[in-house]
């Protein structure tokens, strides 16, 4: 950890005067456009981004006749989550932990190799600031517009500009509602509920919560989401290390930095100069208003377009490009002895631990997804009374039993019985030594009463371990379940 | 007393005092913040709102209703119709079909029980138990004992119409066909302690010459419990051949007070109290306990 109070503007900021208000009051942060590698990168993923969001709930999956044939579909009302091939039963939310196991260890992945790119680059706050940011830049303008603007009095072109502007966020806002409620309906029949204003009243209110949310978070919060409300930054000081990339400002060539006119004076008179004109580029694009010269901040959500405005500066002034770059903590060390840089190593402890935690967490939930059974059963005995004694002398205990069919169709299975050899099976009036025929419905449970009777001759002791097996009658798949047989 | 002429202003910190002084300390007067004022006051105002809008004044012959009239009551009666709403569809089913046709749709079967088993929490557990275990005099429902039959269609009917419970269509309406007191009935402490050998010697078979007992019993006792002592469903008659636990137990001295004073339980006619698909449902749920017959 080469994070040091020199270098960390946040440790490094002095002691506030007594006489100082407590809190700093936001700045506002206009960022200018820029192009470039990074920024084209970062329009595909939110192009990509914000299409996976908005269409998905239309992506069609057959699932046979009767079922939902949406792809992703999260089935609240009948407590069922559909994911293309596979669908997920409420008992079975640990597929959920799961995927929360991988998430995070992806994460933490993430921020061993590149820091928190996945903040710059796919967080949904930085996503939809983006989008929110280009439409500000295409109805006020660019930054320099936009303070100007800022500063002034209200006139009919700023007030017009701000109304399209605030009515094309509300849009987008209201959009990324209506694309959040139809992942929990069937997207096109609750569009055309929406459209004739037929919707179920949750889907208006969940609609409304999220417009709410959007638009204050990505028009009005933006990097104080980053800068206050988000946990990420702080973990991530404590998961990265020297090897992890970050964007890094190259103080060894760009120090001590001046006027393009005042380096090249410096240099012809053969003192040092850095690279670094002082143009400010990398701080005005920034959308949350970091100066990177300063080193690694907490602010910086390493999205990399001060490397995209410093390279275009430093083309033009006929300078090597990579001033700013993403690099690790390990060559600012080195670079700052003198010594050359390294290539980043991929892999070390670190990395492999958590792809090997990702791996496994991946291999399991896979096997026991691939494993899993379509079908269940569900025991309690009859606390009351425990058991029966019967006119003949024989014992009975009753029980409940729900048998579960996680398959679209419907399907016949056999209860049997294990462990009591002489134990009769009862349900409905069918009566067998050796199991019962039960129909269950598609994608349906079915409770039943069960009966287990030994006979006179046979009493068991007072408690027997049994087992209730339900196998499917076609596929022979079983599920079984451990309960007692009890006695006097 | 608070000193209103003279202002005492406490030196240290500059605020008026409230005049009270003990052993030198003075309470300062600290005016309460304006925030918390203003919300006292808005509070105030809330309040007389609320008085006219809500039910809020006792009064000799009942409370204010207030302007929206809204009674917590009515909120329950509210949710309870919903309640009612969303059972709709299955209630109705089970008010058109018969027992047979109940047992024989397991969703709607597994319904009933459901329906049922909350009936019988608030009407039968008081007596039969929480599971249908029963009591000594109350009946096991969850054994295979019956004493007025077991089938869907005999449940129903002792559910309606009760035992000895003065309903005409019930069983024993009139109490008057109960195990009557044999001590009254003309036998002695001796013939009782006999027959109570021969009956325990139905279920527990010994070596004892029991033909004394035997004589007595099917001078008397056949003519309900039957000659082989399996008992009589129409007559509530028990059968005496069961090797499970006894109506109102098994051990000698109770089958002596039984034979010596008689028996007559009583249930009563759910009919008049209970609806038609409560009583399906119960039927439904009862038989369910034990698998019926």
């Amino acid at each position: 950890m080469t994070l040091s109070v020199e270098k960390d503007p946040i440790l490094r900021k002095p002691e506030p005067e007594p006489s100082e208000a407590l809190f700093e009051g936001r700045k506002p942060i206009y960022p200018q456009s820029v192009s470039g590698r990074f920024r084209n990168i970062k329009w595909g993923l939110l192009i990509g981004g914000l299409l996976l969001y908005y269409f998905l709930p239309f992506l069609r999956w057959d699932r046979g006749p009767g079922q939902p044939g949406q792809a992703v579909l999260i089935d609240l009302s009948n407590g069922r989550f559909f994911f293309f091939g596979v669908e997920i039963w409420p008992q079975e939310v640990y597929y959920i932990t799961g995927l929360l196991i991988l998430a995070s260890f992806s994460l933490f992945l993430m921020n061993a190799l590149a820091g928190r790119v996945w903040c710059g680059y796919l967080c949904p706050q930085t996503v939809w600031t983006d989008l929110f940011l280009l439409i500000e830049r295409w109805t006020q303008g660019e930054r320099r517009e936009r303070l100007i603007k800022a500063g002034q009095p209200w006139t009919m072109q700023t007030l017009v500009e701000a109304i399209l502007k605030h009515a094309l966020w509300l849009m987008i806002a209201w959009w990324t509602g209506g694309a959040w409620v139809l992942y929990f309906a069937d997207a096109p029949t609750l569009v055309k509920q929406l459209a004739t204003f037929q919707a179920p009243m949750e889907a208006y209110v969940w609609i409304g919560i999220l417009t709410f949310t959007t638009y204050t978070l990505a028009g009005f919060a933006r990097e104080q989401v980053c800068l206050y409300m988000c946990p990420w930054p702080r973990i991530q000081a404590a998961l990265t290390d020297e090897w992890a990339l970050n964007v890094t400002y190259r103080v060894d060539r760009g120090e001590p930095r001046g006027s393009l006119k005042k380096a090249q004076a410096l240099r012809e008179a053969g003192e040092p100069a850095g690279d670094c004109v002082d143009c400010n580029q990398c701080v005005v694009v920034c959308p949350t208003g970091v100066d990177i010269r300063n080193g690694l901040d907490m602010g910086c959500i390493q999205c990399g377009l001060c490397i995209d405005a410093c390279d275009n500066v430093m083309s033009r002034v006929g300078r090597p490009t990579g001033l700013i770059g993403y690099d690790t903590d390990n060559n600012v060390d080195r670079r700052a002895q003198g010594l050359p840089a390294e290539p980043p190593k991929i892999f070390r402890a670190r990395t492999i631990v958590y792809m090997a935690l990702i791996a496994g967490v991946a291999a399991i939930m896979g096997f026991s997804l691939a494993t899993r059974n379509t079908l269940g059963v569900d025991v309690m005995h009859d606390r009351n009374p425990i058991y029966v004694a019967l006119s003949d002398g024989s014992l009975r205990n009753g029980y409940t039993i729900r048998a579960l069919n996680k398959l679209g169709a419907a399907r016949d299975f056999k209860l049997t019985l294990d462990g009591l050899p002489k134990g009769q099976i009862e349900v409905l009036g069918q009566k067998s030594s050796d199991g019962v025929d039960i129909h269950v419905e598609a994608d349906q449970t079915l409770e039943m009463r069960v009966m287990i009777t030994t006979p006179p001759d046979a009493a068991p002791p007072t408690s027997t371990p049994i087992k209730l097996v339900l196998t499917d009658a076609k596929t022979g798949e079983k599920a079984a379940r451990a309960d007692f047989f009890k006695g006097p | 007393m608070v000193d209103h002429t003279h202002q005492d202003i406490d030196a240290a910190t500059g605020t008026p005092t409230t005049g009270h002084e003990w052993d030198g300390i003075k309470e300062l007067n600290t005016p309460l913040p304006r925030w918390w004022l203003w919300l006292f006051y808005a509070c105030i105002v809330w309040a007389f709102g609320y008085w006219v809008l809500y039910p809020a004044i006792p009064l000799p012959g009942g409370h204010t209703k207030g302007m929206l009239n809204w009674a917590s009551r009515d909120a329950v009666q509210k949710d309870v119709d919903n309640l009612k709403a969303i059972r709709a569809p299955f209630v109705g089913k089970i008010e058109q079909a018969s027992l047979q046709q109940i047992s024989a749709d397991p969703k709607l079967a597994e319904f009933a029980r459901a329906y049922g088993r909350s009936a019988f929490g608030n009407n039968c557990a008081a007596c039969h138990g929480s599971g249908g275990q029963g009591n000594a005099g109350y009946p096991n429902l969850a054994g295979d004992r019956w004493l007025w039959g077991g089938s869907l269609d005999q449940i129903a009917a002792t559910i309606t119409h009760g035992v000895r419970a003065g309903d005409a269509e019930g069983h024993d309406p009139t109490a008057s066909a109960g195990m009557p007191a044999w001590s009254q009935m003309g036998l002695n402490t001796q013939q009782i302690d006999q027959v109570a050998d021969y009956v325990e010697s139905l279920i527990k078979p010994t070596n004892a010459d029991v033909s004394a007992g035997q004589k007595i019993f099917t001078e008397n006792c056949v003519a309900c419990h039957g000659e082989d002592a399996k008992g009589n469903l129409d007559l509530g008659a028990p059968n005496l051949m069961s090797k499970s636990k006894w109506l109102y137990g098994s051990d000698r001295a109770t089958v002596v007070q039984t034979i010596a004073n008689g028996r007559a339980g009583q249930m009563p006619a759910w009919g008049a109290k209970l609806d038609q698909a409560t009583i399906k449902s119960l039927t439904i749920y009862v038989h369910s306990l034990g698998g019926g017959q």
